[in-house]
């Protein structure tokens, strides 16, 4: 799991009202916390450990048991992501075609490693699971994007478009 | 919605919209259905905005009411995609890039020219439009689970319902009982598609049936095998068809609530499914008193939240009760105490999507197709080096060969086939001499695979199979929960030591090692993910022992991808000096004097391939 983050907490009280009222809403349904940690984390963009304590008082379970289930899960973060977070598909079909040279490329061209950010907040990198879409393989995403039968040489054009200020 | 015959007057009233895609009789008014193909794969590939753009070309040239555009679930085909079909006489368009567009609406929809350069060849004859149906990546096929997908707009449950939607629920709700519906699947020998093969109403008839209280049917559509597609693509297409299994799985155990839980990373299978929910809600085809049969059911989605272990029955169910995923023991078997300690039937997508069509036409009828002890069709997600990636259905019993050569299209760039993977990281690697093997459940796991979810992964001669093994271990490793301790230490150990042979520094007693670690994690695990586990290990040692023996006496990677093991040199009476590859090299290792042939520093070397890449003159080779 990824490494304690560095950035300090800046929620917002507008960001922890909204995080109350997801609370409210879920309160009597069975099995809440794994449905609030998903809308929590659209709210705040990760799991920090104060948005945690929030949703452990809320739901009136123990901060152990949130951390728990935040670290086992790969689709929750305890990170802030980047502006971009480029995910590079590892699923089979991808890479049999290459999508391992791919991330290399990326890892080599960002210096950072798969779950961290660059310094300046811009991009993310990931290696994802299967996104499903094995007929464009390898396949790439950069948030809402997608990108699909690539070669390495298409790495640089991809990281440009995402450079503009 | 109150009663059966309500629906069947709304299907009759509505089946003449869908006649022109069906070619059957009947006119809604329209000259032309455009269909998008609006799954996962084509939406990748920018189907979104070709749909804008038909808007604002149908506007322009003033054809909007002659032409019905309609966004389906996925055709298959997703090589060629983004795809778009014209009916009434099925013009197959591939690659369809934005720019493109207006010439289709200029000159097919207004002049009715088919723009002959934009349609997919293979259904060109000259002159002739060929069928989709005719060509070979569709004709061996035969579409139960995907029949809907490429032909209604899963947004709309008017169009589900004009292909039969509910009518198999309204069926065994008014003329069946429980017990009926469940002896129906049995004699159907529907067996499980999400992996195991257990039969489907085996599983329903384990349900204690004089037990009162809350019962519950899950539907599995947490597809976590990288490669594996199908359950995304059924929900993509056709989400009715699942809601109307499950509620008949509900009539038949005596079950209420449904809960499907999905991968997050499913975005618009998640959207449809809930619109489709709300829709068939609206409809009083899911909820309360079906169809005045004081019958109840309600489904609510629940989302997963990125764990592989979570496709396993009994950690998906600790999940959707809102903890860490891991499995649980069995027995009790779900069947008695499942999801929230109660009785629980649980099934995955593609199961379901046989159901209603087995209720409506009789089990016979599903028995008619298939092998002796596998029964019916099944979805396989074609993948890797194959030229028509994408969805397939097949009869079970279609050889490997008949699906990779004919469906498939074969290898691309003229490369062999070396092997097939199947069933993901619980699978393993058919080798090319068994590719006659006739795929059935049975059948494969006496080769040493399994059917898996249906993901099949072609590869050819240049992916190592040591490789490949270590790539799924690493996938095990990583997503292996830890609460057991065969699986969760010896998975690491197994990673451990292929990472030592693909670095060239593996003894054979690793092997042996290697091969008696893998039959205690097998034998020693709890759930199905450990259990299975070690299996692209075992296969490939099975299947191409003398790579891994390559990898450790020889120190060779015969396919040349683990890196430690390769190297790059330069053919003297090939190379032309033309310093392109020295030139291209990002750490300086090649050099050499113009026209005259190169060399490449070992030292230096950091084996990124672009010199091969680059040279014109195959002077570069690997070894």
């Amino acid at each position: 799991m990824s490494k304690k983050s560095t950035i300090p907490f800046n929620g917002t009280p507008e960001q922890e009202a909204k995080l109350r009222e997801i609370i409210a809403a879920h309160k009597d349904m069975q099995g809440a916390l794994i449905p609030v940690l998903h809308e929590a984390q659209a709210v705040y963009g990760y799991l920090p450990i104060e948005v945690q304590s929030i949703i452990a008082e809320g739901l009136g379970v123990s901060l152990a048991e949130v951390y728990g289930v935040v670290t086992f899960y790969a689709q929750f973060s305890l990170n802030p992501k980047g502006k971009y977070e480029i995910g590079v598909c590892l699923g089979t079909a991808c890479y049999v075609k290459g999508s391992g040279d791919i991330l290399d490329k990326f890892k080599q061209i960002l210096g950072i490693d798969v779950g961290e950010c660059t310094p300046d907040g811009r991009f993310s990198l990931t290696a994802t699971r299967c996104v499903g879409a094995c007929g464009l393989a390898p396949v790439v995403t950069v948030n809402e994007d997608v990108y699909g039968r690539l070669t390495v040489d298409d790495v640089q054009g991809i990281l440009d478009k995402y450079m503009e200020v | 919605m109150k009663t059966l015959n309500e629906l069947k007057a709304l299907r009759d009233k509505i089946r003449p919209t869908l006649a022109m895609r069906l070619k059957e009789e009947g006119n809604a008014g329209y000259k032309y259905d455009v269909l998008v193909c609006g799954g996962t794969g084509c939406t990748s590939s920018g189907s979104e905005t070709l749909l804008k753009e038909f808007d604002a070309q149908l506007e322009k040239y003033g054809v909007k009411n002659d032409v019905n555009m309609v966004k389906t679930g996925c055709f298959g085909l997703c090589a060629l995609g983004p795809i778009v079909i014209v009916y009434p006489e099925g013009t197959f368009y591939s690659r369809v890039q934005v720019e493109d567009v207006e010439k289709i609406v200029a000159s097919h929809l207004v002049k009715g020219e088919v723009v002959k350069e934009l349609v997919y060849p293979e259904t060109l004859d000259g002159d002739v439009l060929k069928s989709l149906n005719e060509t070979n990546f569709y004709k061996k096929q035969h579409r139960i689970a995907l029949h809907n997908g490429g032909v209604i707009s899963p947004e709309h449950i008017e169009e589900a319902i004009g292909m039969d939607a509910y009518q198999a629920l309204g069926k065994a709700l008014t003329e069946m009982t429980p017990d009926d519906v469940i002896n129906e699947i049995k004699a159907s020998g529907l067996r499980g598609r999400g992996g195991g093969g257990f039969p489907t109403g085996v599983k329903w008839s384990l349900v204690p049936r004089n037990i009162e209280g809350q019962k519950y049917v899950c539907c599995n559509a947490d597809e976590g095998d990288p490669g594996a597609f199908m359950d995304r693509s059924i929900l993509e297409s056709d989400p009715h068809t699942v809601l109307e299994a499950m509620a008949i799985a509900g009539y038949a155990i005596g079950a209420d609530q449904g809960y499907i839980y999905i991968r997050a990373e499913y975005p618009i299978a998640v959207k449809r499914l809930q619109i489709a929910i709300d829709q068939a809600n609206e409809y009083g085809l899911l909820g309360k008193d079906i169809f005045g049969t004081g019958f109840n059911f309600n489904v609510e989605v629940r989302l997963g939240a990125g764990a592989f272990v979570c496709g396993e029955e009994t950690a998906l169910m600790t999940s959707i009760e809102g903890h860490r995923g891991e499995p649980r023991p069995r027995p009790p078997f779900p069947a008695v105490k499942g999801l929230f300690g109660r009785p629980t039937v649980l099934n995955n997508v593609e199961t379901y999507a046989n159901v209603p069509k087995i209720i409506l036409n009789g089990a016979e009828w599903f028995q008619s197709m298939g092998t002796e002890k596998s029964k019916g069709t099944k979805v396989f997600a074609l993948g890797g080096k194959i030229n028509n990636t994408g969805l397939v259905e097949v009869p079970m019993g279609t050889t490997l060969r008949e699906i990779i050569e004919e469906i498939g299209g074969g290898i691309p760039n003229g490369k062999k086939f070396k092997a097939a993977q199947t069933g993901g990281p619980s699978g393993g690697c058919i080798p090319a001499e068994l590719i006659d093997t006739p795929i059935d459940y049975d059948s494969l796991m006496a080769i040493g695979s399994m059917m898996g979810s249906g993901g099949l992964i072609v590869m050819d001669e240049d992916n190592c199979m040591v490789d490949i093994a270590k790539f799924f271990l690493e996938f095990t490793v990583d997503e292996s929960c830890g609460k057991c301790t065969p699986c969760r230490v010896g998975t690491k150990r197994l990673l451990e030591i292929l990472t030592k042979i693909t670095k060239g520094q593996g003894t054979l007693e690793d092997i042996d090692k290697l091969e008696a670690l893998c039959y205690q994690i097998k034998s020693a695990s709890l759930c199905g993910l450990g259990q299975t586990a070690p299996n692209p290990v075992l296969s490939t040692l099975k299947y191409f022992r003398d790579e891994y023996i390559a990898h450790v006496v020889d120190k060779k990677c015969p396919a040349g991808v683990c890196k430690a093991l390769t190297n790059y040199s330069i053919v003297a009476e090939k190379c032309k000096g033309c310093s392109a590859c020295s030139r291209k090299c990002p750490v300086g290792a090649i050099s050499g004097e113009i026209k005259k042939p190169f060399v490449i520093d070992t030292n230096k070397c950091v084996k990124c391939g672009v010199c091969m890449e680059t040279c014109k003159f195959d002077a570069i080779v690997k070894g």
